[in-house]
This record gives C-alpha cells, sequence and structure tokens, in this order.
C-alpha cells in the first residue's frame, strides 16, 4: 500500500513542483498591479497584513484589459492562423518522408531515423541563425537562385511570414515524424496486399487502409507540433518581420519592453487555457491508441 | 447409382484453369521456383505441400499477381496473366495472418471487395449477408476483428476472400494459427464451403495431414520443384521417391539391392546378411541396382511367435514403444543395430498389451506392402 502510494506519489509531486507552483505565481501576478518596484507589481504578501488584506488587493483588471486592446486577441488569432497552417505544412511535407523511411529497407532505417534526430545535436538558435544565412536578400538561397538564372532580383523571404513557415516546418519536423513512422512501421505489409488483391489500385489502398491506420501517429504529430507552435517565441522573431503578429512575441515583449509583469501573466494565463483545449484531445488520442493496441 | 468420379487430370479433354508453363522465380541468385509445369483443374482443391523455403508461397503470390516470373508464363483460362496486376484477376487470396482490416467492422471488411467493384447497396448486403451465413458469423458482424477469436478471425477471411465470387480462391497456410481440435473441424468446414460454391481452391501448407484431409490432389514440393503431384493417397501409398515417402507420415526405408525374380517381382539383399525380401514392385529396376524399400510402419504386423506363410519375416527385439493412445508405434532393433518401426492399433488395455520393452518378436509383411524405389 505506501510502495503504491509512493509510486504515485512521485508524478504528482513533480507536476505539482514544476507546473502547479509555478503557475499560481503566475496567476497570481496576473491579477495583480503593475508598479515602479522590483519586481514590478504589487501587492506582495505581508505577514503583518495577514492573507485576507492581500487577496482582497487582488482583480481581473488586466484580463478585462486584453479583451480592450485589439492587438492580443489579433495576435491570439494570428498565432493560430500559423500554428494550424505549419502545422498542416508540417504534416505535408512530413509524412511522405515517414512513409519512406517506413518502407525503406530495415537495415537503413536506423540510419534515417538518426538524420532526422540529428539536428537536435545542434543549438536550435544556431539553426534559425543559419536559416537567417540562407533566406536573406543576399543568402545562399538568392545566390542560387539567381547563379541559375531563375530569377533575376532577390526574393524578399526573410523578415516575412513564409520565413517563419519555413522555419517552424523545419523545426518541427521531426515532431511530426516520428509519430507517424511509429504507426507505419506497425503496418503489416500483407493488408496492403489484401487491399490490392480485393480490387484497389495502389492509391487507394493507400487512402482506404495506409491513412485510416496511421491515424493515430498524424493527431499525435499534429497536436505535437501544433501545441509548441502556437507560443512560439524565438522563430516569429527571429525569421518573422515587424507585421508577423505571434503572442509569443506580444508576451515577450509585454515582459520584458514594458516591464509589465500583471499583464505579461495574464497573456501567458490565457494562453495556457487555450492550449489546454488541444492538450486534452491529444492526451485522448494517445489513451484511444494504447487501448486499441491492447 | 453412380456417382461420376471427379478426376479431370486424368481426362486429357480437360482444360486446366490454371496453367503454369516453366516458370522460374528467382530473387537475386536464390531460385524460389524452378522450371515449373503444372496444370491445375476448376473446382480442384488442390494443395501445395512442402517445407519451409520450399517455394510454394512463392508459387500462390504469383498467382495472386504480387510477384512476376522471371522466366516462363502463367496461364489463368487461358489468358496469360503477366501483365494483369493483382486488382485486376478474378483471384483472391486469404493470407496466413488473415490481414484484416483493423480499422474496419466484420461486415465492413467482408463488404471491402464487393465495394470495390461498384456494385450496388443492396446487392452489397445480400451478399454480405450471405457470406455470413455460410461461415456461420452473423452475430459478429458488427465487431471489429479484435474483439473476436482466432477462429472466427479465420472464417472472416474465408468469407471476405469468397465474396467476390473468385475464379480461383489461394489460402496462404489458412489454418497454421488455430489449435489442433479447432484446425480439424475447420478442414472439414472448408472442404464442405469449397463443395458449396464450386470454386477451385490452391492450399499452401506445410502440414500434410492438412493437405490430405482437404485436397482432391497434394504437389510436394521441394527446392523450387515439385516432386510429385498426386491424389492423397497415391501421394501415400505408392511415394515416387525417398523424400516423397519420407516427408508423407512415417516410413521404414531399407536400403538394399534388387534382383528380379519374377515379373515385376524382385529379391531385395540387404547389408544385414539376413534372408533376402521379397517385394512386389511396378516401377522396373534392373539386376543388381542398388534400391529402397519404403514400408509404412501400420503395415509391418507384430508377432510374438515366428509365423509361417509370410513373404517377409524379421526377428528383433523390442527398443522403444510410442503410445498414442488408438495407436503404439513399436520400435524393433534388428540383430545389425537397424531399426524398423512397426504400427498396431491398440484394440486392448494397455494393461493386457502383448509386447513390452526388450521382448524379442517377429516382424512380418507382405511383398506387395512396401514400394521399390530406385536410387
Amino acid at each position: 500500500m505506501m510502495r503504491r502510494f509512493t509510486l504515485i506519489a512521485v508524478p504528482y509531486l513533480w507536476l505539482l513542483a514544476l507546473f502547479l507552483v509555478p503557475f499560481v505565481i503566475v496567476f497570481k501576478i496576473s491579477l495583480s498591479d503593475v508598479a515602479l518596484a522590483r519586481p514590478p507589481y504589487t501587492p506582495h504578501f505581508d505577514w503583518a497584513t495577514g492573507i485576507w488584506a492581500f487577496l482582497s488587493e487582488l482583480d481581473f483588471e488586466n484580463f478585462v484589459f486584453l479583451t480592450q486592446d485589439d492587438l492580443y486577441w489579433k495576435a491570439y488569432l494570428s498565432s493560430l492562423k500559423i500554428a494550424v497552417i505549419s502545422t498542416l505544412l508540417t504534416l505535408l511535407v512530413g509524412y511522405p518522408m515517414a512513409y519512406a523511411m517506413a518502407r525503406a529497407p530495415s537495415e537503413w532505417r536506423a540510419t534515417l531515423m538518426m538524420l532526422v534526430i540529428l539536428p537536435f545535436w545542434t543549438s536550435f538558435l544556431i539553426r534559425v541563425y543559419a536559416w537567417m544565412g540562407i533566406l536573406s536578400n543576399e543568402g545562399f538561397l538568392n545566390q542560387f537562385l539567381l547563379w541559375t538564372g531563375v530569377i533575376s532580383e532577390p526574393l524578399t523571404i526573410l523578415n516575412t511570414n513564409t520565413a517563419v513557415y519555413i522555419g517552424i516546418v523545419y523545426t518541427y519536423l521531426p515532431f511530426m515524424i516520428l509519430p507517424i513512422y511509429a504507426a507505419l512501421e506497425r503496418l503489416d505489409e500483407s493488408l496492403i496486399e489484401a487491399a490490392e488483391d480485393l480490387g484497389c489500385s495502389r492509391l487507394s489502398a493507400f487512402w482506404l487502409v495506409t491513412i485510416p491506420l496511421s491515424k493515430t501517429g498524424i493527431i499525435a504529430g499534429c497536436f505535437l507540433v501544433f501545441i509548441p507552435v502556437l507560443g512560439e517565441f524565438v522563430i516569429p522573431s527571429l525569421l518573422g518581420g515587424s507585421d508577423t503578429l505571434m503572442i509569443g512575441k506580444v508576451l515577450w515583449e509585454e515582459f520584458f519592453s514594458n516591464r509589465d509583469w500583471p499583464v505579461a501573466s495574464a497573456v501567458a494565463v490565457v494562453l495556457l487555457l487555450l492550449l489546454i483545449i488541444p492538450i486534452v484531445l491529444f492526451q485522448r488520442n494517445q489513451q484511444k491508441q494504447q487501448e486499441a493496441e491492447q | 447409382m453412380t456417382i461420376p468420379v471427379f478426376e479431370p487430370w486424368n481426362d486429357p479433354e480437360a482444360k486446366p484453369l490454371i496453367q503454369f508453363q516453366n516458370v522460374t522465380k528467382r530473387f537475386g541468385d536464390f531460385t524460389a521456383i524452378d522450371d515449373l509445369t503444372i496444370g491445375i483443374y476448376e473446382k480442384e482443391f488442390f494443395a501445395l505441400l512442402g517445407p519451409s523455403g520450399c517455394g510454394k508461397t512463392t508459387m500462390m503470390r504469383m498467382l495472386a499477381g504480387f510477384e512476376t516470373p522471371t522466366e516462363g508464363k502463367i496461364f489463368l483460362s487461358g489468358q496469360d496473366m503477366a501483365p494483369v496486376p493483382p486488382n485486376k484477376r478474378a483471384t483472391n487470396m486469404m493470407f496466413q495472418s488473415y490481414a484484416l482490416f483493423p480499422h474496419l467492422s466484420i461486415w465492413e471488411n467482408i463488404a471491402f471487395g464487393l465495394k470495390r467493384e461498384g456494385m450496388a447497396k443492396p446487392q452489397i448486403s445480400d451478399r454480405v449477408n450471405e457470406m455470413l451465413r455460410l461461415t456461420r458469423l452473423e452475430k459478429f458482424a458488427s465487431r471489429k476483428p479484435h474483439q473476436i477469436s482466432g477462429g472466427q478471425r479465420q472464417r472472416v477471411a474465408l468469407a471476405r476472400s469468397l465474396a467476390k465470387k473468385p475464379k480461383l480462391l489461394l489460402l496462404d497456410e489458412p489454418l497454421g494459427a488455430l489449435d489442433k481440435k479447432l484446425r480439424q473441424d475447420t478442414q472439414f468446414e472448408l472442404m464442405d464451403i469449397q463443395e458449396q460454391t464450386g470454386t477451385t481452391f490452391v492450399i499452401v501448407t506445410h502440414d500434410q495431414e492438412e493437405a490430405m484431409t482437404v485436397a482432391s490432389r497434394v504437389a510436394v514440393m521441394d527446392n523450387g520443384r515439385i516432386i510429385q503431384v498426386a491424389t492423397p493417397d497415391r501421394i501415400y501409398e505408392t511415394p515416387n521417391s525417398v523424400y516423397v515417402a519420407d516427408f508423407i507420415g512415417e516410413v521404414n526405408i531399407i536400403d538394399g539391392t534388387a534382383t528380379p525374380n519374377g515379373e515385376n517381382s524382385y529379391s531385395v539383399a540387404w547389408k544385414d546378411g539376413q534372408a533376402p525380401l521379397n517385394v512386389v514392385s511396378p516401377n522396373s529396376l534392373s539386376d543388381g541396382q542398388s534400391c529402397h524399400l519404403a514400408i509404412r510402419p501400420e503395415k509391418v504386423t507384430i508377432n510374438a511367435e515366428k509365423p509361417t506363410g509370410v513373404d517377409n519375416v524379421v526377428a528383433g527385439k523390442i527398443l522403444d514403444i510410442a503410445y498414442l493412445g488408438n495407436l503404439s508405434t513399436y520400435h524393433v532393433e534388428l540383430p545389425s543395430g537397424a531399426v524398423i518401426k512397426a504400427q498396431s492399433a491398440n484394440t486392448r488395455r494397455i494393461s493386457r498389451r502383448a509386447f513390452t520393452w526388450e521382448d524379442t518378436v517377429w516382424l512380418s509383411w507382405t511383398a506387395t506392402a512396401g514400394v521399390l524405389l530406385a536410387e
């Protein structure tokens, strides 16, 4: 009994210390008022005045403010749009790669898997800077296209949404490939043969058998990309332009440029609430998959 | 009333449904099928029997269209099948793993092929229900494959492959995953269904009992070649080689030298210096030719006293007794050290068995009991 309790307690304590406590702190700051102080908000808990005096000074003013300034909901919507589009783009690029990996001779698969994971061995920031070098007006891509004569004027890619999409697809591709690969690798080749034997062409066997049987992998991959992209900050601020509006960027500016910690915290709390929906759906998908395997 | 005998292979007029013509299949350096020519007739239940890696599965996959012959041609109803892809062939296959679509219900699995044909909905429904009745699966129509037992899954796979009324049904080790009792029941079910539907069945199996039970003809294969094609009784009674005799059932092989001593009759000298054996054989052998005498254990009689008036008799000591319930197999060691197996039915209680270990016994068999095979 004691053993079981300890076993269950470990993950819960972990969650409590690393998620719930920080969240409560951020939530508390979001209910505070901005102040020229260090830290830059009031009130602070004081043993002398007691807990009730402290709580009475908290209010939802900052959340109300988020609804009044249209910057915030535009940023949320724009983030949502960028996250949805880039998730679909990642799926379009990732699925064929995962498919090719799963169909490759088995002695090649470990190597191909290695190649997918390899970029993680370098700093994420360095890789994004490398993309700046590729995409800028004098960058490798434009130089190459000019040299081949495809274009006569350099293309403006860096500091546009296109660059943001390229960066996101590049960065999050492994998260899409791995779950889809796992689903496709388990797929029994004889199911495809059975479909062909029963009158399917190659293409219809793919639509009727391969796609439905890799559905859980597709869903898992989409969530693994969508959830972090929604709050992404580094890629839009380095590759995006001034018109690239993403909530991660707004959050950063509120914290560090405006030093308005309460409003920034409110933005973070809302972002988290928005993310709970896809996270719950993702969990349900994983659970369903586990049940199907049993 | 006479029942017409189903033997199209003996009818020179009959045209085979499937014709393999000098078919060879190579995978790199490995030759899976070696210059194979054979005809399979309509309504036959044809078994391809052999150890794993003998090419039987490759033969079936070529019929389904998943492999193409390296050389030679395969005809189905006179049509060359080489350019026809699997989805356009009038053949269906029941896979060893069953290959049921896990995301579809039993009903949808059976309807899968019919939908691809573009059949109208009411017809699909009729046909699926007919298949469900045939395989006694009505109750499970709405379940998913993982919610039913192995035997039921096997029947779904059969129903799905029969739904499109194929000219030819291919069965790849269809009963391999079932336990023995269920396998035996299913074998008879398969035969019934084959008779009811009149479909030509080609079954691949490594289980000789299964092949003998279900098939009208059996092809014994080894190393990409067909060694013998015949009805089960002929395969068992008159194997054409030591390989076939040894592969099907239990057999005693006695090596010796033949000397003709009459019409179709031979005296076989064997190494033990015992009296030569008398054998009647239709296979003609020359004087002094070395040969193998193959005798089934059940055709060897075991006696406590030396029998008289028999063609062949040898003395020995019981080395081992394999008790199988209905039968016992006695391993009898001859003075030379050779061991001959004799089988007899246990018509008495085991406590009243006439022989036990170390007993001296006499083994006897008739001149026609065995088959004389050339080297």
